[in-house]
């Protein structure tokens, strides 16, 4: 039995699936922000405890929220004589093309940065050995100023490790814990921003990942778990624990990725190729967008201004407007939802645990979208409809002069335009038509507003998996496991050592494989995938050139001829233009092993034999749209059947989340279980 | 029927996708940094008859937004002289008097046709990394006239109804220290129009000629709209401010750009004739450099305007060739960077004094243009060249942010690792510089200090086109000016500065000497008096200002322990 296990800010979800018998479980349960692994075992427990596990998969929003919030900890660089402000020089950007306001504070204070005697030269030859006394002196300095965590750069350590690696071994000497995060071993590659920040921000987020994951790692064996536990990373693939301690940097959107992973499978195999998911949580609204059946990956991604980490992951578009976002009217009048957030402690007004400023859930409970008397999660009995429309009417309506519920639907209003206005982004601003893709909503809330997002942006319909609130965690089970490595060679084509190319792909190539293996996971086979990035003599950027060779008998059987090959290819797809005569390079070799798992069929999870109108008919209940109450069927969603249509206005409610089918739309159940709303 | 609203959202993403995508392609498939790494590059769609800007890339580089047009407008004139345009036809040129900037930026220009009749134009340009001239690089700050500067190509078919012309290529190839680099960039360039010009009739396809078409109008009508209503936010009346360059590198005199600024409803005229003569040295800019810096200045004041051509009707600019803003060929104009940086400071001046409120105080003002050269070992030639950063200004909102990129543009600096990788030096520093930045409630960005030193066996040639050496970054609102630039290299006499102070040419340096360049900070925002001690204290705490800087320029006491009391 495996269970995917996704802690987001207002609720934790579960998904369960014993391999064996095809069967599967879900859970929800609160979060408790601070104190994630109460969460975490609450829903272990709910699934009949962790000790029963085979394996946990985990997608964590730690790393996230603590990036975001700038909450890791306190962080010493110890760098080459001469560049400690790299971190904060940055590549001499600013934060908008257009505007030049704003200011900038690097991760490490530049009094945390320090400077040693040291020099490597872009040919890797070493032109003053590194100081290891000094080296010491800082180290020590740093513990003294109370740094939890080291991060080592040193120019052109790309080239040729030798002096980091030493100070590395004189720092860990020292330093009271394994927070020491190294250049040259989390990113061997060319451009010392890219390279320090993604090594600062890894050494930043170690002692917060660590931390978590040991507080859960304790819990988990006190309920005598025995099995393997995972982390989601944010390429979508799964790694270990111990990777994850290594290099927590590869959790930033591991949250968000365990549910592009699902909701991309659940889209394809339901017929809808390109999809953008929308996730809304409690404090924020994420967009990613599915194109052809793939999510898209970036090379590096920017997770704020001057915080850039460089490593394969999904790309994800971050807005803050979720349920636990704050409604209010500001000082020139207008009506606001968000940032600001109540989360899920105190939470929303309705929740009655004291918060008395309205969110955007309270207006949904006031217009009667979210059922009162059965709150999603089942930790509340009920929800406080009385004290959220008073919220509402003394933050929002008599400051704008409204009744309390034209005041709730001016709050669901604006925070329609916000979620339309992500989506544009991802799609409109990227240049793709929004009439050919659906909306995916999934987390508790989407479903509750993808009417006016197909009305808004103009999407083709709105596809809400069968479980919508643990796509998450579904993500976990279905996401292959994956280890990523990157080596920078310079190497010239022209005169190419084949066989010492070879025997370093294989080296690479074993050593991924190891990392997939001792994952522990099932897997069906581990996959190797190697990447050159080339170009020509001359070029700064280059291609990225899929080699079409894998890990053989020891030996990949890689040629010049066949990288030359892939080259002009990948080149030519790229640019149209080759350039002969001109001496081409291999800059970085690029090696994924990725362990795929085995085919979880989506259509386990439709509706079973019982399903019919009959049975999921529940009756109907006053809905405030368009400024009046109308009398909207309610359905348990869960026993709707495959083919069933349910036309607007009408609820569909199930236990971790409510969909509003709008006046004009209609709810079809397709034979995975999910519906797909669309204009009737 | 007319384009609905979502509509034309659309087709204005799916355009700008087009010239962004362009850029991408040449980004990264250009050969030299100043294209792959700075992004000194820009890539749109002009209109057909006029040569406006229709659209333009996102990421492109600012500054060409409203020199392109001119570009695209030399063209249409060539056409017109020549009565001979086909399809598969592109025009290769890089007159700085026809087009804006300066002889490095080489711009490509192709007609797009739609049944038999030009739909549009796609162009694209990039700043070359050598094309002849005094100075590898082309800023040789002592040119005083073009033809020291560089070669120069009046628009020419590099392209003739789709077959190459060798002979051009050839042409190109002599006139060039590093013609390989330049062959790279020509290409790189070649397949962003390519892409465009693939994306375009993939657009054209799906939505039609017409509704594109259409949309064009639409969207710079729009711009038009909303520039009109951010003009008609600033109060009437007539603004004066002026800011000074250092000198010309030729004759060591301050240059004037003063600029009257007048107000009324929801039009604005940026008449700068009381700005200094033409000059002998490289600083001059034509008219349509002027036209696209206060372009840039404008769109820095008000962000959310669009980037079209619609934007600058409400906008007049004079600037009669009586000034050294409206040169004449064969004035020289390397340096043009420097005089737009001057003038977009200017218009921030004016601005400020008509919304004080909204006032942002001068950046750094100058890139700082070094090139490097000289022989390896194996006798092959090298050229490293860069830009260099700086402080912005403290502003309403913020302080300004340190090591920044120049308003014009939105350029990366390149990584001291590839620099190190392409080229003999070594960087012994690459920090932030103490107490460059201007004191206020709000303190300018610090600019930074750059030293190398030399690898090469032989000597290292040193070129440097920079400003700020003798008037340093104003404050606005009460903030104090930021540190000017300094530049020294080494000789066996000790070191030395040039007479000209951030204008150096004909120099070198040795294997193992050493030069280094000090940037400015921007200058500062507000009664530095009223900054809060606790900020002071932990600008001393980071050292970005000294405590002896703390007690002159905001009025504290410091402690033996760092700690700051008024």
């Amino acid at each position: 039995m495996i269970v995917g296990v996704d802690v987001g800010g207002t609720f934790t979800d579960l998904f369960l699936y014993d391999a064996a018998t095809g069967a599967f479980r879900t859970a929800k349960v609160p979060s408790n922000r601070g104190d994630e692994a109460s969460g975490f075992l609450n829903g272990l427990r709910a699934l009949g405890g962790a000790a029963s596990m085979d394996a946990v998969v985990h997608g964590t929003t730690v790393g996230t929220n603590a990036l975001l919030e700038r909450k890791g900890s306190r962080l010493g660089v110890i760098t080459t004589a001469g560049f400690r402000d790299v971190l904060e020089m940055r590549r001499r950007d600013r934060r908008h093309t257009w505007g030049l306001w704003g200011d900038f504070t690097p991760v490490a204070d530049r009094d945390l940065r320090l400077e040693v005697p040291e020099r490597t030269l872009a040919d890797g030859t070493i032109r003053t050995p590194v100081d290891i006394a000094a080296v010491q002196a800082a180290a020590r300095a740093l513990l003294v100023a109370g740094a939890k965590a080291c991060a080592i750069v040193f120019i052109n350590a790309y080239a040729n490790p030798a002096n980091e690696r030493a100070a590395a071994e004189a720092v860990r000497a020292i330093w009271p814990n394994r927070h020491v995060s190294v250049s040259s071993e989390i990113l061997p590659e060319i451009r010392e921003f890219e390279r320090a920040s993604t090594t600062a921000l890894n050494a930043y987020l170690q002692p917060v990942v660590a931390g978590y994951l040991a507080r859960l790692e304790g819990a988990l064996a006190e309920e005598r778990f025995q099995g393997r536990f995972h982390i989601v990373q944010s390429n979508g693939g799964i790694m270990s624990t111990a990777t994850a301690r290594r290099m927590p940097v590869r959790t930033a959107l591991s949250g968000p990725a365990a549910g592009v992973i699902a909701a991309a499978a659940i889209a394809t195999a339901a017929g809808f190729e390109n999809a953008i998911t929308c996730d809304l949580g409690g404090t924020s609204f994420d967009v990613s967008l599915v194109a052809g059946g793939r999510m898209e990956l970036a090379a590096q991604a920017t997770i704020d201004f001057g915080v850039v980490i460089r490593s394969p992951m999904i790309e994800i578009t971050t807005i803050g407007a979720g349920g636990g976002s704050i409604a209010h009217v500001d000082r020139g009048g207008l009506l606001q939802v968000g940032p600001e957030s109540a989360g899920s402690r105190p939470g929303p007004v309705c929740y009655g645990q004291g918060n008395d400023r309205p969110t955007l859930t309270d207006a949904n409970v006031v217009l009667g979208r979210i059922n009162a008397e059965r709150p999603i999660g089942g930790a509340l009995a009920r929800l406080d409809v009385d004290a959220a429309r008073e919220a509402i009417r003394r933050h929002v309506g008599d400051p704008l002069g409204l009744d309390p519920m034209a005041a709730a639907e001016a709050i669901l209003r604006v925070a329609n335009a916000k979620m339309a206005g992500a989506i544009r982004l991802v799609s409109i601003e990227r240049g793709h038509d929004p009439g050919r893709f659906v909306a995916l909503p999934f987390g508790g809330g989407g479903a509750l507003h993808v009417g006016a997002l197909i009305r808004e942006v103009g999407l083709k319909a709105a596809l809400v998996p069968r479980y919508p609130g643990v796509t998450s965690a579904l993500g976990c089970i279905i996401a292959d496991v994956r280890h990523d490595q990157v080596r920078t060679l310079n190497l010239s084509l022209d005169g190419l050592d084949a066989a010492a190319l070879d025997a370093r792909m294989v080296t690479e190539a074993e050593a991924a494989r190891a990392v997939v293996a001792e994952a522990g996971l099932p897997v069906e086979g581990i996959e190797t995938v190697f990447e050159l990035d080339m170009h020509y003599a001359g070029q700064t950027h280059t291609v990225a050139v899929p080699l079409p060779v894998t890990l053989g008998e020891g030996t990949t059987g890689i040629t010049a001829a066949a990288v030359r090959a892939a080259f002009e290819a990948a080149y030519s797809r790229a640019f149209t233009r080759l350039l002969p005569g001109i001496p081409v390079r291999i800059v970085t070799l690029r090696t994924a092993a990725i362990g795929r798992r085995p085919a979880f069929d989506l259509a386990m999870l439709a509706p079973g034999e019982g399903a019919s109108m009959d049975a999921a008919a529940r009756g109907s209940r006053p809905v405030w749209f368009d400024g009046a109450w109308t009398e909207a069927k309610v359905f348990a969603r869960l026993d709707l059947p495959v083919g069933s249509v349910v036309p607007g206005p009408a609820i569909l409610e199930q236990p971790d989340a409510t969909i509003v089918v709008d006046p004009g739309l209609a709810a079809r159940t397709d034979r995975f279980g999910n519906l797909i709303i669309e204009r009737a | 029927m007319p384009i609905d609203p979502v509509t034309l959202a659309v087709l204005k993403g799916r355009l700008e996708q087009i010239a962004d995508e362009m850029d991408a392609t040449l980004y990264r498939s250009a050969f030299n940094p100043i294209i792959a790494e700075a992004r000194d590059a820009c890539h749109g769609l002009y209109h057909a008859e006029t040569g406006d800007t229709l659209v333009q890339g996102t990421k492109g580089l600012p500054i060409f937004v409203g020199a392109m047009a001119f570009a695209v407008r030399a063209v249409i004139a060539k056409v017109a002289a020549d009565r001979g345009l086909e399809p598969g036809d592109t025009f290769l040129f890089n007159d700085p008097y026809d087009g804006g900037t300066h002889l490095n930026d080489f711009r490509l220009v192709r007609p797009v046709f739609r049944n038999g009749r030009l739909f549009c134009w796609l162009a694209s340009v990039g700043h070359w990394l050598d094309i002849g001239g005094n100075v590898p690089g082309n800023y040789n700050p002592r040119a005083t006239e073009s033809h020291q500067e560089g070669v120069r190509f009046p628009p020419v078919k590099l392209i003739r109804a789709g077959v190459i012309q060798q002979d051009i290529l050839d042409i190109l190839s002599a006139n060039s220290r590093v013609p390989q680099s330049n062959w790279g960039d020509l290409n790189g360039q070649l397949n962003a129009l390519d892409l465009g010009e693939k994306r375009l009739s993939e657009l054209l396809a799906d939505y039609g000629d017409a509704a594109v078409a259409e949309a064009f109008g639409l969207l710079m009508d729009r711009a038009e709209a909303l520039m009109a209503a951010e003009i008609e936010g600033l109060p009437d009346g007539t603004y004066v401010f002026e800011d000074f360059l250092d000198n010309d590198g030729v004759v060591d005199e301050p240059l004037r750009i003063a600029l009257d600024m007048r107000v009324l409803g929801g039009r604005m005229v940026l008449d700068f004739s009381r700005s200094s003569p033409p000059c002998l040295g490289p600083i001059n800019i034509s008219v349509a450099t002027t036209v696209a810096a206060c372009y840039v200045a404008l769109k820095h004041a008000f962000p959310d305007v669009p980037a079209n051509a619609g934007v600058l009707r409400p906008v007049e600019v004079i600037a009669p060739d009586s000034t050294l803003l409206g040169a004449k060929a064969p004035r020289p104009v390397a340096g043009y960077t420097e005089t737009i940086l001057r003038l977009i400071g200017v218009i921030f001046g004016a601005l400020g004094q008509a919304r004080p409120d909204r006032a942002t105080a001068a950046p750094f003002g100058t890139i700082n243009a070094l090139a490097l050269s000289g022989q390896r070992g194996d006798g092959t030639r090298w050229v490293m060249f860069s830009f260099f950063g700086g402080g912005l200004g403290g502003n309403p909102e913020s302080d300004g942010l340190h090591h920044a990129n120049n308003p014009i543009s939105t350029a990366t600096i390149p990584p001291v690792e590839i620099l190190e990788a392409a080229n003999p030096v070594m960087f012994t520093q690459w920090a932030l510089r103490p107490d460059s930045g201007g004191p206020g409630l709000h303190r300018g960005g610090v600019g930074a200090v750059y030293e190398i030193e030399a690898l090469a066996p032989g000597v290292t040639e040193i070129a440097l086109l920079g400003e700020r050496g003798r008037f340093a970054p104003f404050g606005v609102a009460g903030g104090g000016p930021g540190a000017m630039n300094a530049f020294w290299w080494e000789t066996p006499e000790g070191r030395a500065t040039a007479p000209m102070a951030s204008k150096v040419v004909g120099v070198s340096i040795r294997q193992g000497q050493r030069l280094r360049l000090e940037s400015p900070g921007g200058g500062g925002w507000g009664d530095p008096t009223q900054r809060p001690v606790e900020a002071i204290a932990r600008d001393i705490r980071l050292g970005h200002v000294s405590a002896e800087a703390a007690i002159r320029d905001y009025g504290v006491r410091v402690a033996a322990d760092g700690s700051v009391a008024r």
